[in-house]
């Protein structure tokens, strides 16, 4: 190979670096496309039944009396609700530490055939005074502001329950 | 008293930076060998008070003076000794103050170090150095004042987070600051190189050594945060691509490329004005990501204090040093464009390869981080971008970016021959196919991504092994190898902990016992037990492998006292160099217990990797040093008669 015409080098340098970047940018759009998981509150989905298998957020709170768990332990069942829809959510897994009824969650999974949502993962509140930002919202648009939210104080964080396979 | 003393300290180290930056400024434009004169000394008297500004919030800390408000709302008397000391920096004022610690001592070492481009270019960096402190001395005194009272003073304080209450609180944000803190040396360097036209090969070997050395403390920052989130969190996994991961892993993404394309400016003086960019890129990104972090975008057990006032100030902060050194560059890149040729195949080929695949995953990543916020700042729906995106975009490069690393160190500069490249690789190859076979058959291993990774590692570590064996090897070329192979070993382990993993999910009584495979693990025991600020439940799983007793694991549920707060303890042993791992759920009720039990094999190797790879930079400072050198170079030269007989 020739040193003799570094033109033409920088030439195929640069549509070499174009070409890398451009496939870069494509599938970076199409991944986003595809895997990018919206926030949904329960009268969202009440408004428009989201596709099975499209992976989204849902958040809300606990509903008081919901929660139950199925014979073998594993399964837990329980339901979201934003004050003006409800939403019925499975989780098989570990129960995040501060997984309460009448607290907010986020639950990220998709609705299953049946129209079950079934959840991969569980984020709850991680202490006593804080509610997830997206679920203070949406309980404000229906009405229900939540009294001192949404202020993460020293270990205001979310923890994720345990996503099992 | 002191909290005051420290107060004042950090206002004397505010002086000093205001006028190592503007009184030196000032000096160098009208060319006043006085006013230059003072940039070292106020450099070291920056650090000097900035140290004892910080030694007062320790004191406050360790003496637990509940008066300081930010000591009250962070620390409590009944903490356990060591996170009297490490709860310092796990605030949001504190960890500031540590930020610019750091940046104020790595000022006085650039003060005190030989000036190899001559003492106006070592006062040139100061005042960079110096412009970039006062921004952050400014934050810090303005609206995060560390040192503020309380009156009246509470008898008791509310507490540490217990997700922090964790030794790897002492070393991972002191070692991620370093290497922030060091990219902003890089920095000042790059905006001195295009203030006094001086960038070239002797720019790039004297900035080098800051980029290396800040790149080596940004990968153990990272793979230590990595080990902490694996073994607190208690979720088995490694890394989230949560945003504030991301934020970390940027800068590093942009360092690595640094540091790759500072080496073309330092061997054929091609590549200036890019490397120019990307070191103002890498310390952007540190900034950006300590503003993602600490401005309450994101909520996260980095995010500590909510505080838009404080999220504004930092956005204008990161707009006017990115702005200013962007208008310079602007300025200057005519003036150092143009660099030398190099042919298709060659070093600096390699080079530039490994920026861009540097550049475009850090492009997928930046896009992937941001895009959430700025979409839902518009006003738009609220998404969240998780692991399938990133895995999608990241790991295919990666994939391609460690097979081409396998071959670059071959490649000579300028123009290189390509005949020698098949007999030196063939190892490496034979090794690729070797571990791809095993992986099929015995191990069972199908996905073609796994199966992808576990070649990819055995090339790469096979070709950087065959580097490292050879004799009289420069120090840099060591720490290259080194560096190499660690990436490779972090590929395995990675690959390996995924692919090869087992686990099990269950509910269980006392007495009953999980079986995976050869594994069984039975719950012997649960019971409460108690530390010095919280209690728990404990399990007892005793783990045995074909029926051998191979370790007892004891995950905990535990209840901390002051903050109120659970969280659960990961039970962990070693296993050869993989890792069992176990975590205990909640009762049901009835007498059982959720259980989770992981074996991971192979899964220390990613971090032991991390740790290979900053090990590899420290030893790229040595540069042109040989190993073992000493003795070999003074027989050549003839200057030390060494008795034969040794």
């Amino acid at each position: 190979m020739a040193v003799a015409k570094p033109k033409q080098q920088r030439l195929v340098l640069a549509l070499a670096a174009l070409a890398v970047l451009a496939v870069a940018g494509v599938i970076a759009a199409f991944a986003l496309e595809d895997t990018a998981a919206y926030f949904k509150a329960p009268s969202d989905i009440a408004a428009e039944q989201p596709t099975p298998g499209q992976v989204i957020r849902l958040g809300g709170l606990v509903k008081e009396g919901s929660v139950t768990r199925s014979a073998d332990g594993l399964v837990l069942n329980f339901t979201v609700t934003d004050m003006k829809a409800d939403t019925a959510v499975s989780y098989r897994g570990l129960v995040p530490d501060l997984f309460r009824e009448k607290q907010g969650v986020i639950a990220t999974g998709s609705f299953d055939g049946n129209g079950r949502f079934v959840a991969k993962e569980l984020l709850a509140k991680h202490d006593e005074n804080y509610m997830p930002p997206e679920v203070a919202k949406a309980l404000e648009k229906n009405g229900h502001p939540v009294k001192g939210a949404p202020t993460a104080s020293v270990g205001g964080d979310m923890v994720a329950g345990d996503p099992a396979a | 008293m002191i909290p005051e003393l420290g107060h004042f300290a950090l206002w004397l180290a505010a002086a000093a930076a205001l006028l190592q930056a503007v009184g030196v400024t000032i000096g160098l434009w009208r060319n006043d060998e006085g006013l230059m004169r003072l940039a070292v000394p106020s450099a070291l008297v920056q650090a000097l008070m900035t140290v004892a500004a910080f030694g007062a919030l320790t004191w406050a800390f360790v003496v637990s003076d509940f008066s300081v408000k930010l000591v009250a709302t962070n620390s409590h008397s009944m903490k356990p000794d060591m996170y009297l000391w490490t709860g310092v920096w796990a605030n949001h004022e504190g960890s500031l103050l540590l930020w610019v610690l750091v940046m104020a001592l790595s000022g006085a070492m650039v003060a005190l170090a030989p000036a190899t481009l001559g003492p106006r270019f070592r006062d040139r960096v100061l005042s960079v150095q110096a412009m970039v402190a006062l921004g952050f001395f400014a934050f810090l005194l303005i609206a995060s004042n560390p040192f503020e009272r309380l009156v009246p003073a509470p008898t008791e304080g509310q507490g540490l987070n217990p997700l922090l209450q964790d030794p790897g609180l002492a070393f991972h944000p002191p070692l991620l600051y370093i290497g922030y803190v060091g990219l902003s040396v890089a920095f000042a360097f790059a905006v001195a190189g295009m203030l006094e036209d001086k960038v070239g090969p002797a720019w790039a070997k004297a900035t080098r050594p800051w980029v290396a050395g800040a790149w080596a403390f940004l990968t153990m920052g990272i793979a230590l945060g990595s080990f902490w989130a694996y073994y607190e969190l208690g979720w088995g996994g490694w890394w989230f691509w949560d945003p504030v991961e991301n934020a970390a892993l940027m800068p590093w993404l942009a360092g690595t490329a640094l540091l790759h394309s500072i080496a073309v400016v330092m061997k054929r003086d091609a590549l200036r004005a890019w490397t120019l960019l990307l070191a103002v890129a890498a310390f952007s990104l540190s900034m950006m990501g300590t503003f993602i972090v600490r401005s309450g975008l994101l909520t996260s057990v980095h995010a500590f204090a909510v505080d838009p006032t404080r999220g504004l100030f930092l956005m204008g902060l990161m707009a006017l040093y990115i702005g200013g050194a962007l208008t310079i560059y602007a300025l200057a890149a005519g003036r150092v464009a143009e660099g030398r040729q190099f042919a298709l195949v060659s070093r600096e080929s390699a080079l530039v390869a490994n920026n861009l695949f540097m550049s475009a995953m850090l492009g997928v990543v930046l896009v992937g981080t941001l895009y959430p916020m700025a979409l839902e700042a518009s006003g738009g729906a609220q998404i969240s971008v998780g692991p399938p995106y990133f895995n999608r975009t990241v790991l295919p490069m990666l994939l391609v970016a460690a097979i081409l690393m396998a071959v670059a160190p071959f490649l000579g500069w300028r123009k290189s021959a390509t005949g020698h490249l098949a007999s030196r690789l063939l190892p490496a190859g034979i090794a690729a196919a070797a571990v791809v076979v095993i992986a099929v058959w015995p191990l069972g291993v199908r996905e073609i991504g796994s199966l992808l990774g576990f070649g990819a590692a055995a090339w790469l570590g096979v070709a950087s092994l065959s580097i490292l064996v050879k004799r009289g090897l420069t120090l840099n070329a060591a720490g290259m190898a080194l560096a190499h192979f660690g990436v490779a070993v972090s590929i395995l382990g990675a690959t390996a902990s995924g692919a090869l993993q087992r686990e099990a999910l269950v509910t269980m009584r006392v007495g009953e016992a999980i079986e995976m495979g050869p594994w069984r693990a039975e719950l012997m025991d649960v019971r409460p037990v108690a530390g010095s600020n919280w209690t728990a439940i404990e399990a007892t799983l005793d783990v045995r492998r074909n029926g051998a007793p191979v370790a007892v694991l004891k995950p905990q549920s535990r209840v901390f006292v002051a903050p109120p707060q659970e969280t659960t303890e990961a039970g962990r042993a070693g296993w050869r160099t993989g890792e069992l791992y176990s975590v205990i759920g909640k009762p049901d009720g009835t007498g059982r217990w959720q259980v989770h039990f992981w074996v991971k094999p192979l899964v220390r190797l990613i971090w032991i990797g991390g740790l290979l790879m900053a090990l590899g930079g420290v030893l790229a400072l040595g540069g042109k040093v040989r190993a073992g050198a000493r003795r070999r170079s003074a027989v050549a030269e003839g200057a030390l008669p060494l008795p034969q007989a040794a």
